[in-house]
């Protein structure tokens, strides 16, 4: 039935299978499966994220702080997609990734690390553990247009996680959500 | 926790539960590749699901749920109906580990006694598109989650997440949908984490339904906390503190109590960053972060041992040892019943001193204490990157405040706080020293390096958000 129970060539009792199928990882209520997010300057870039088939983020301008510029990647076709988030086109994207598509793909690889990012583009790099150099220089997309707006929608929604007040009441839910990585 | 404590602790399987887990490794794989049209198999688990729970009240409605599904008829009503008959079982497994836990110890706990109160009235509608979201990925399974059935979540979630009363809601599923989004397409990956899905699926699935999420009369209580330790959860968009510790009171033994405080983030604070979320308990904090006792007045108690924390009604004493406390008082601290929902054994998590073991590492990475010739895993994993505990720390340590942990049929000790005897004397390390912020010369200048995400962030909200 599933991937998973193929993989077991057993021949037992069914219900020596479940028990064999299930193998320790499986049966911990407490796994990583997030690879843990890296920090990072977010003056540049305040958003990134692989979603919705995109690699997509937001740049802040350089000149104007009331401006921020809506730049996304499709994974696969690598469609490349820059404007402002009032929708105007950016006059940097003409063919090649513009500066902003630039800081995006150089902030994420430092947040999600190079090999994750490739393989969310499907990218083809020869060194897993690639660089944003190694990444931009492989893309093959043409400018294509994404509407700015449900990426704003999106970075506006995370800022709004900030806003959320504080509760002292326990949320015995995040006993599932350890906190990781003093690995230092 | 002595050495014949842990042996007693590790002494083979209480009766049962092999067999309940049995049952729900049958119904979690069942959610593998979906219930939308159930093979023999998944029919052969579903009905010993029903078989399992079949002494207790839930049986005729469980059977009746079995029935449909095994049909393919997936209504709300039945799917509830499984993951509650799921939830009984787990719910066991915890009473027969903390009984042993408790008998291992010598640990006394309350009885569930309290009565109910009206609990906050939620949105119907809220509840309901949540419950159809789970009932899609009922139908899908787990293998066919792609980013389309992710991202029908993110609405959801987000109205779910402006309604105070079902916060446990909205950060469950903001977590769950968080992992799917990245493993998405789910049929891709090697292998599944079986287990957690169904555990956050049946939890979500139960929070969802209409009055469940109980709410229990608060007592108050004045008297002296005595922090023992601090255990940090966290995910993308959440972070919580949970402070462990004993109150004692003037008219009643002393108890374990805990004081929770949660925040929402997002991904990208990381590390000593996410204590700056949290600006209302600054008393709570400071304690922390200078090893202080509190005094509390009039400070809500739930049934199930949670200080619902009010920082102004509290104000800091004098400084006091967590391990000082932990010899004198944690062996008699009257311990609290668990709620009801949540039994589980996620939810197990005993404060213990352990003391006079060796550190070990096998091949395989794994850490363990030896103590008096018995052999506990250390959950190193479990050490939050927001304070100085870490691996080394705890490997050179000679005594230790942790949590007992139970996960995949073993015991775990998570560690809060270590002590490490050198030449120059005993240091000690805990996870919340850093609570007003690190201490650490190097943790301080790679802090002011990268920026601070949280004034960042603050500021394009600031000048984004409210346009
Ligand atoms: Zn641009």
């Amino acid at each position: 039935m599933s991937a998973v129970r193929s993989t077991v060539s057993g021949t037992g009792r069914k219900d020596e299978i479940v028990n064999a199928v299930m193998t320790d990882w499986e049966q911990r209520s407490v796994v990583r499966v997030l690879p843990p997010v890296q920090p990072r300057r977010l003056a540049k870039v305040p958003f990134v994220e692989l979603a919705d088939g995109r690699l997509q983020g937001v740049v802040s301008s350089g000149s104007d702080v009331e401006r921020v510029y809506v730049s996304s990647i499709t994974a696969g076709s690598h469609g490349l997609s820059c404007s402002t988030n009032n929708n105007r086109p950016c006059g940097g994207l003409r063919g090649a990734p513009c500066k902003h598509l630039h800081a995006l793909v150089e902030e994420a690889v430092l947040q999600y690390g190079g090999a994750r990012v490739a393989r969310y583009l499907r990218v083809d790099v020869e060194e897993p553990d690639c660089s944003a150099a190694d990444l931009l220089g492989r893309l093959h997309g043409r400018p294509a247009s994404i509407p700015a707006a449900v990426v704003f929608s999106r970075f506006l929604r995370h800022l709004a996680y900030l806003e959320v007040p504080e509760s002292t009441e326990p949320v015995p839910e995040l006993h599932w959500f350890p906190a990781t990585g003093a690995v230092r | 926790m002595r050495g014949v404590q842990l042996a007693e602790l590790l002494a083979g399987a209480a009766p049962g539960v092999t067999e309940a887990l049995d049952a729900v490794s049958g119904f979690d794989e069942a959610l593998v590749p979906g219930l939308a049209r159930p093979t023999e198999e998944q029919r052969d688990a579903l009905a010993a699901l029903a078989g399992a729970v079949a002494v207790t009240p839930l049986r005729d409605r469980v059977r009746e749920a079995v029935e449909k599904v095994a049909a393919g008829s997936l209504a709300d009503e039945h799917l509830a109906m499984l993951a509650g008959a799921r939830a009984a079982l787990l719910g066991a497994v915890h009473d027969a580990l903390l009984e042993r836990v408790d008998a291992a110890l010598g640990r006394s706990r309350a009885a569930w006694t309290p009565t109910e109160t009206a609990a906050a009235s939620a949105p119907e509608n809220l509840l309901a598109g949540v419950r159809s979201w789970l009932r899609e990925i009922a139908i899908a399974g787990w293998r066919g989650v792609d980013d389309e059935l992710v991202s029908a979540s993110a609405q959801t979630v987000e109205a779910v997440l402006a309604v105070p009363a079902l916060r446990r809601l909205a950060v469950l599923l903001d977590g769950l949908a968080a992992e799917l989004r990245g493993a998405s397409p789910v049929a891709s990956m090697d292998r599944l984490p079986v287990r957690r899905w169904a555990d956050l699926w049946s939890r979500a699935l139960l929070l969802a339904q209409t009055g469940g999420v109980s709410e229990w009369g608060a007592t108050p209580v004045s008297g002296r906390l005595l922090p023992l330790g601090v255990d940090v959860h966290e995910h993308g968009t959440a972070v919580q503190v949970q402070v462990y510790a004993v109150l004692e009171c003037a008219d009643a033994p002393s108890r374990l109590v805990r004081a929770s405080v949660t925040a929402a983030k997002v991904e990208t604070i990381v590390g000593p960053a996410v204590w700056r979320l949290l600006r209302g308990t600054p008393v709570l904090l400071g304690a922390l972060a200078e090893r202080r006792a509190l005094e509390v007045a009039e400070m809500p108690l739930l049934p199930g041992g949670d200080l619902v924390w009010r920082d102004e009604r509290a104000r800091p004493g004098d400084v006091v040892e967590p391990f000082t406390v932990a010899r004198l008082q944690l062996g008699a601290a009257h311990a609290p019943a668990v709620p009801p929902l949540e039994r589980h054994p996620v939810r197990i998590a005993e404060p213990v001193l352990v003391e006079g073991y060796t550190v070990t590492v096998s091949d395989d990475g794994q850490a363990r204490m030896e103590l008096d010739g018995h052999s506990l895993a250390l959950d190193m994993a479990r050490l939050p990157g927001c304070g100085p505990l870490t691996p080394g720390l705890v490997a050179a340590s000679s005594s230790c405040l942790g949590l007992l942990r139970w996960d995949g049929g073993r015991w775990l000790l998570q560690p809060l706080g270590v002590q490490v005897r050198n030449r120059r004397g005993t240091t000690e390390t805990h996870t919340a020293d850093w609570a007003l912020g690190p201490t650490d010369a190097k943790v301080v200048r790679a802090a002011a390096k990268a920026g601070d995400a949280v004034a960042v962030l603050r500021e394009r909200a600031g000048r984004l958000l409210r346009r």
